[in-house]
């Protein structure tokens, strides 16, 4: 797929839609609309109407690329076996090659963020720190107060309240680049503390690392790590994702272990596909295919090596949680049996099933700040399930659909919880030793 | 072609702006169904809400001369709602309301653009089900199985969608609303219309309400898997079963093509390894399922079953007939196009019939996957090709031709439950003969004399 727009990939890729339909139940804008160009096979047509020069790359084209949550839920649903990934992907770097959205602001921000923030992680960790500065200082308090966000506009104004917290310390002032377990190390991993997790959540890898320290493995990581891309990719900046691909197998050497572990859904699903971001690079190519069969979302490494059960609670209390998948997680990777089999070690949590657990929370990366409304409404149907269980924690395993769940539970009125898997099961292991989490 | 200016400002007086479609990024989608190689553009899509809403189009298109096309979820597999050169398609897919149970009467009223699914989860919260179970169920809409006359994969013991449509509502080709049909069992009140309409693939009128049968929830369920090392053994299996005076719910087959392809997507279990496989269901009283369930396993035993399996739980029974449900789709693995067919054959000739269909398959150098709903002599031989090879696809269609001259020998019928839409029709005359063809021309003159309504489906 390197280098390719619709009008050049193998057009079988295309063809391999033969619109019978079965993805339209799953598809959380088709289910909204029921208007066929917002359903999964409506944009395959789209796409292939342009691959057939019937269609322009036009603004029209480029707006339905941007409402399609990028959520795969199609690809699951799939009997054929789509890629719809590699042809998301393919649109939406043809929308950019052709200049074919709308607004100028919309290039400026682009560009600081893809084109800047998220290549360099010093510039990225730098801004972190001024933004938790902002928001501790007291100065974003008030800034509220004065009544001065008035002057930002429209849209930006919207977002500000939903400003995630930035974390006072981020990863690397928590793990040390090597830790060894306590006994012998059965394992050597990479662990890979992302963006946006490393920024807001830090805390989910440093337990993240003392899990897999408990279950036998030395961990790697690394202060400085590049931006997986899957920002990029998603975004139609395949150019730049594939800078990045190249600097992650710089900086990890995929043959030097047995496994390299992301926490982050989104991240994930991304990282499992350089071998075909890089499948024309002579250099790179063996390496991403190597690097493609050692990564490992944690739960499903834990699971793999056979994670040993806490003996204690993660709570005081028998605590009811239920588990929200991420679409990238689940849809993504494939991945939706591990999460629940590690919640079910934990003693004292009865584990209750999400209605619709698999349907997106409207985060989807950007979406909820390139398409408001949809993710409104998306976050209103997840919060509503979640507050149908009775359950007071929730987990799932995305930093993205964390902060959006998050958001909806407060929002809702509730006292609700959100944890990564990961993170209870440390606690758990935190309190066998005495001391409470 | 674009609709001229003042009859979209028409159809916009009449829906609304947000209800009617014209922009190419908006109506591409609309440009095929489920069937595979048929792509026509409609010049418009409109999205009525009301009954009165689809009155009002079809007078206003009619005034026009415009052709209507009517569409529901578009899963079709003969073509029916493929757009016509021009057409405006009615999509009904936002008529999505179920409209009353009556769990007294054993009755539902639903609009049109209910997903086949939705009525049996209505139906299941009253301790009822609806038995006609398309493999497109999940998406499929309730109004375009009573249009196409749908079938499933419980068709044996229960029936097709005819036999649970009690009353349906249709907008006529001249716009007046007329009801056939009623709620009362027995009703022999002038003609039968209502059958008249069910399986008339959008050509007569647009249903617009229907009322449904429905009933109980059987208390039992077993389901097998026989697995078979010669197709042949399979197909007297299930002719066997059907002469030992049982009535199994579902007698499915798969050849070995589509059992792999089924199995790489599904991951449920089934065998890869044998040339066929028959998903057996019996359910009702739970001593005639046990006693019918020992029977049909010994039976395919004695026809050379290499083995029997019994799902050890009605979470594995459900996941073994979803995925069959998805054998066509998971077909479409193997090679771009995927050309599927609906032969049906008297049950007595099964065996020849799937015999015949490899021996063609072989003897044209073709990739062929069977399946299908063997009890009901239904079979899906379904072509593993690609459109753009135009060799390939020549041989294939004259495979089909020789298929379908088969079939008629043998006394069966070219759709079983897909209908005839495109792609079936130029077989229709050598199936029905001069005189019965002329008479359902006549009747779609005498209802339809513009011929607006889905034009150029089931015959020219």
């Amino acid at each position: 797929m390197a280098g390719a727009t619709l009008r050049t990939i193998d057009y079988a890729v295309l063809q391999q839609c033969m619109h019978c339909g079965m993805c339209l139940p799953t598809c959380p804008t088709y289910d909204q609309t029921k208007q066929e160009r917002n359903s999964p096979r409506g944009r395959i047509a789209l796409m292939r109407a342009v691959a057939d020069g019937v269609l322009d790359v036009s603004h029209e084209f480029a707006d339905e690329m941007s409402y399609c949550l990028g959520c795969l839920a199609c690809q699951t649903a799939c009997p054929a076996g789509v890629d719809y990934a590699a042809l998301f992907e393919t649109a939406r770097s043809d929308i950019e090659g052709h200049n074919a959205h709308r607004g100028i602001s919309r290039r400026f921000w682009r560009g600081l963020t893809l084109g800047f923030l998220f290549m360099h992680p010093s510039a990225l960790r730098f801004t972190g720190r001024l933004l938790g500065f902002y928001q501790r200082s007291g100065l974003e308090a008030l800034a509220r107060r004065t009544g001065i966000l008035r002057l930002l506009p429209p849209a930006l104004r919207r977002l500000e309240p939903q400003t995630p917290r930035v974390a006072p310390r981020f990863s690397p002032s928590l793990i040390a680049a090597h830790e060894t377990p306590p006994g012998p190390a059965r394992h050597r991993v990479a662990l890979l503390t992302g963006c946006v997790q490393d920024l807001v959540f830090p805390d989910v890898n440093r337990d993240t690392a003392d899990v897999l320290l408990t279950n036998g493995c030395a961990v790697d990581t690394p202060a400085t790590q590049p931006c997986c891309g899957s920002l990029h990719a998603h975004n139609g900046d395949l150019g730049r994702a594939r800078v990045l691909a190249r600097r992650m197998l710089d900086v990890f050497p995929p043959d030097r272990y047995d496994a390299i572990i992301t926490n982050a859904g989104g991240c994930g699903s991304h990282l499992r596909r350089y071998a075909s971001l890089l499948d024309t690079d002579p250099i790179y190519r063996e390496r991403a295919v190597v690097w493609d069969r050692k990564v490992r979302d944690v739960q499903e490494w834990l699971i793999e090596i056979g994670c040993r059960p806490p003996r204690t609670s993660p709570f005081t209390e028998v605590t009811t949680v239920t588990y929200h998948e991420s679409c990238h997680l689940v849809h993504g990777q494939k991945i939706s049996r591990e999460p629940r089999a590690l919640l079910r070690l934990l003693p004292g949590v009865s584990l209750v099933e999400l209605p619709e657990s698999s349907w997106c929370c409207g985060s989807a990366g950007v979406y909820a700040i390139t398409q408001p409304e949809q993710a409104e409404r998306l976050l209103g149907r997840k919060t509503a399930n979640i507050v149908g269980t009775g359950a007071s924690f929730v987990a799932t395993a995305n930093p993205g659909c964390h902060l959006q769940i998050a958001r909806g539970v407060k929002a809702a009125g509730t006292h609700i919880q959100v944890a990564h898997p990961v993170s209870l099961l440390a606690r758990a292991y935190r309190r066998e030793q005495g001391s409470s989490a | 072609m674009a609709l001229p200016r003042p009859i979209t400002d028409g159809l916009v007086d009449i829906l609304g702006a947000g209800s009617v479609l014209t922009k190419p990024e908006d109506i591409i989608p609309y440009s095929f169904d489920g069937t595979a190689a048929l792509w026509q553009m409609p010049s418009a899509v409109v999205f009525p809400h009301t009954t009165e809403d689809v009155s009002r189009c079809v007078k206003f298109a009619v005034a026009q001369a415009v052709p209507i096309v009517t569409r529901g979820s578009g899963t079709g597999l003969s073509g029916g709602s493929v757009p016509s050169s021009g057409s405006v398609v009615v999509c009904l897919a936002q008529m999505n309301t179920i409209l009353e149970i009556d769990p007294k009467n054993l009755l539902l009223r639903t609009q049109p653009g209910v997903t086949t699914l939705s009525i049996d989860e209505a139906a299941s919260r009253h301790g009822l089900f609806y038995p006609p179970d398309p493999g497109s169920m999940r998406i499929s809409s309730i109004g375009g199985n009573v249009a196409e006359n749908s079938g499933g994969l419980r068709g044996l013991k229960y029936g097709v969608t005819r036999d649970y449509v009690m009353a349906i509502e249709v907008v006529m080709p001249d716009g007046r609303v007329a009801r056939f049909g009623s709620a009362c069992v027995k009703d022999v009140a002038g003609y039968s219309m209502k059958d008249l309409f069910i399986g008339s693939e959008g050509t007569l009128g647009i249903i617009t309400e229907i009322l449904l049968k429905l009933l109980p929830q059987p208390l039992a369920r077993q389901t097998m898997l026989a697995l078979f090392d010669r197709i042949e053994d399979a197909a007297e299996t299930v002719s066997a079963i059907i002469a030992a005076r049982i009535i199994p719910c579902t007698l499915e087959f798969l050849d070995q093509m589509t059992a792999t392809c089924v199995e790489d997507f599904a991951h449920v279990g089934l065998p890869t390894d044998c040339a066929a496989v028959l998903l057996m269901e019996t359910d009702g009283h739970p001593a005639a399922v046990a006693d019918e369930a020992e029977q049909m396993a010994s039976i395919a035993r004695a026809k050379g079953a290499r083995d029997v399996r019994r799902a050890k739980n009605e979470a594995e029974a459900l996941a073994l007939a979803a995925a069959r449900r998805n054998a066509f789709s998971a077909l479409a693995r193997r090679r771009p196009t995927t050309i599927l067919e609906d032969f049906t054959v008297p049950r007595s000739e099964l065996a020849p019939m799937v015999a015949f269909i490899a021996e063609t398959a072989r003897g044209a150098n073709l990739q062929i996957g069977t399946f299908g709903h063997m009890g009901d002599g239904n079979l899906h031989p379904t072509f593993l090709t690609d459109e753009r090879d135009t060799d390939e696809m020549r041989r294939v269609h004259h495979a089909l031709d020789m298929i379908a001259k088969k079939t008629l020998e043998l006394g069966g019928t070219i759709t079983g439950e897909h209908g005839v839409g495109l792609a079936k029709k130029g077989w229709l005359r050598q199936q029905m003969g001069d005189s019965s063809f002329e008479v359902m021309k006549q009747i779609k003159r005498a209802l339809d004399p513009a011929g607006l309504l889905n034009p150029g489906k089931i015959f020219d």
